[in-house]
């Protein structure tokens, strides 16, 4: 007890000697949780492997190998080997190179899609919550609408509209199902700040509306947005991975993608079931990176933890 | 302690800086009855004058300066009556036209300096956005500007003291820092609505030192909102006793605490403790809460709590009275031999 109060008194000292941020103390506090640790390395993995996938991956992921292929027949894929690890997928390439490539594209569509969803939403719940008003409730009403559709279906809805599905049909339908989302909680954060003591301290100053919407308010607000983004970005994989899994992304079969290699490896599920475990548990490990990173942000940021 | 210089400044119309008249403030929710804040209230503020505003809890004080600085929400409120600062209805500016005074003309200290600065830009930033704003400095005027602000409000090692942020400081260094940013543009007229309510006690003395000096120096008029006798005692050369959203009693300071007229004065000003009351003798209290009060329309709001209600104080509204530089609103008041 004494000890943590001794460290209390020190960190708050040290505090007040140096200029530290809010975002750097979150950040003193996101390193003492072991959730976080663990989300960062995965994330750090998965983003290092995507990085530099060409150069990690053992064998060209889009080549046949005859010596996987001479052993391939209906009823028997082959399985891990001297120089092809995890075996051979069901057209004779090398499946670990294969599911190497693959987190290039997982990673490009769940950060893309989170990105233009953010961009989006921000912009809506920014007008949103700082006009007020009709313009409030219209945008609102149109949000709420969205919101009431699961996201799966929505993004399936929309990714169905498109004449010829492609990576961007899927980047872009994912992405509007984050819309509502950052555009609802920003909002609320937003609305949260018109009346908070700042803001009115701030319009006692004269300052300026369009000053006290971006500097005084939405730096205030945008804290649970930015936490929702790293969680929606394990909904985007998900999604992603989900219309993929069900045609409605990229038409080219020989594509690397870990939801495309789900869906094409359920005609082998008896014949080798590796070929349906590693994309599926892979998605999982990097949807659940971004989770647990984006809960313990969420910690880390709450006013409620901060002195 | 008297502040000599307009001591004697007598509350007429011509020459005062501001002047409130016939202030009210009355919240429409809908489907619930309307709640009257502020009832007819009017008063002066001379250049350079401090007049404190008292009462207890919910007697519309902050809904007072809030409808002063033109703060209060566009809906759900009905504003009436007149502000007029320099010849000019603060009430019928519009909304730019008000922006634009705010901070240069009239500013604002508000109760809680924890929460009144923004907590993700440093301390500097907010100095120099309203000397930028109101005085067009451009950057490194304004942050010099600013520190020299810091280092006069008492803020030490102002100038490192610029990039910290207000969780970085104390309560009453943040207090120090808004007093500087309200004050940065030369404001004739500071409002300050309970600035020291959320310090410690040493700390209040400090800040309200520093407010004394800092109107006097910069000749700005100061509008005190106080619950505390104490800080009027003090600071204010005139004192507005507020109850039920009307001005009950309005009197030079000394002659407010030397013989209180008002029964709701006089009860507040025996339920300060005293240094040279027998010891073991108990304050005695006003009785009652404010949620007995009656409305003003017919009555005295305060008779139910009031030891010298008459028959009359239930059914006749008292009107405001001045004699000799008092304003007294009361049927029956304490004697003015009776201190
Ligand atoms: N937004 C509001 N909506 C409805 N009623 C309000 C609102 N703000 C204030 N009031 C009412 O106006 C009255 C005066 O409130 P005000 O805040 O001016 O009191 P005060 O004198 O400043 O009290 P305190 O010492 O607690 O700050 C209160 O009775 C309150 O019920
Ligand atoms: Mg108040």
């Amino acid at each position: 007890m004494t000890a943590t109060w001794l460290d209390r008194r020190r960190s708050r000292i040290d505090d007040l000697a140096g200029g530290r941020s809010l975002g750097s103390e979150a950040l003193r506090r996101l390193r003492r949780e072991p959730a976080a640790i663990a989300g960062a390395v995965i994330i750090g993995l998965f983003v290092v492997v995507a990085a530099f996938a060409p150069l990690i991956a053992p064998h060209d992921a889009a080549q046949p190998f005859p010596e996987l292929q001479e052993n391939l027949r209906p009823g028997s894929i082959p399985g891990p080997q001297p120089g092809f690890p995890l075996g051979s997928d069901q057209l004779g390439r090398d499946f670990l190179s294969r599911m190497i490539l693959a987190s290039q594209q997982t990673l490009l569509v769940g950060v893309l899609a989170t990105l233009i969803g953010l961009a989006v939403g921000v912009v809506i719940g920014t007008v949103a919550g700082a006009l007020g008003g009709w313009v409030d409730t219209v945008l609102m009403r149109v949000t709420d609408v969205l919101l009431a559709i699961p996201s799966l279906l929505l993004a399936i809805s929309v990714a169905a509209l498109a004449a010829n599905p492609s990576q961007t049909t899927v980047i872009i339908a994912v992405a509007i199902v984050g819309v509502p989302i950052f555009a609802r909680l920003l909002r609320g954060s937003m609305l949260a700040q018109r009346s908070s003591d700042h803001v009115l301290a701030a319009t006692a100053l004269g300052v300026r509306r369009p000053a006290i919407v971006m500097r005084h308010m939405l730096p205030n607000a945008i804290g649970p947005v930015i936490v929702q983004a790293t969680l929606t970005l394990a909904t985007a994989i998900l999604d992603a991975a989900a219309l993929s899994f069900l045609g409605l992304g990229d038409a080219d079969p020989g594509r690397a993608e870990w939801g495309l290699m789900l869906a094409q490896a359920q005609a082998y599920l008896e014949v080798r079931p590796a070929l349906a475990f590693y994309p599926a548990i892979a998605i999982i490990v990097v949807a659940l990176g971004f989770t647990l990173l984006g809960e313990s942000l969420r910690e880390a940021l709450d006013p409620k933890g901060r002195r | 302690m008297t502040a000599a210089h307009s001591a004697a400044a007598p509350l007429t119309e011509t020459g005062a800086l501001l002047s409130v008249r016939d202030l009210r403030v009355v919240f429409q929710r809908r489907g619930e009855p309307p709640t009257v804040a502020v009832d007819g209230v009017s008063f002066d503020v001379a250049p350079g004058q401090v007049v404190g505003l008292v009462g207890e809890s919910g007697c519309g004080k902050s809904v007072t300066s809030m409808a002063v600085m033109r703060l209060l929400p566009d809906r759900g409120v009905r504003v009436g009556g007149s502000v007029v600062m320099d010849g000019v209805d603060l009430l019928t500016l519009s909304d730019d036209e008000m922006r634009r005074r705010r901070g240069r003309d009239l500013s604002m200290v508000f109760q809680d300096p924890l929460t009144s600065l923004n907590p993700v830009i440093p301390i500097g930033l907010q100095v120099t956005e309203v000397l930028r704003r109101h005085r067009g400095m451009n950057k490194e005027a304004a942050r010099k500007a600013a520190a020299e602000l810091l280092e006069r409000v008492g803020i030490p090692d102002p100038r490192r003291r610029l990039d910290s942020y207000p969780h970085q400081l104390s309560g009453g260094m943040r207090q120090r820092a808004l007093i500087a940013i309200a004050l940065a543009c030369r404001p004739r007229l500071l409002i300050a609505d309970e600035p020291t309510t959320a310090l410690d006690v040493t700390i209040q003395a400090q800040i309200l030192e520093l407010l004394k000096e800092l109107v006097r120096e910069t000749g700005a008029a100061l509008i005190m909102i106080t619950h505390d006798l104490g800080v009027v005692a003090g600071l204010c050369e005139t004192v507005n006793v507020l109850y039920g959203g009307r001005i009950v009693e309005r009197a030079q300071r000394h002659r407010l605490f030397t013989t209180p007229r008002h029964p709701y004065t006089h009860g507040l000003l025996r339920s300060i403790p005293r240094l040279d009351a027998p010891p073991g003798e108990e304050l005695p209290a006003i009785r009652g809460s404010v949620v007995d009060n009656l409305p003003w329309a017919d009555n005295c709001a305060f008779a139910p709590r009031c030891p010298r209600a008459v028959e009359r104080c239930v059914g006749v509204s008292p009107e405001e009275e001045t004699t000799g530089g008092r304003l007294l609103r009361c049927h029956n008041p304490v004697p003015a031999s009776a201190d």
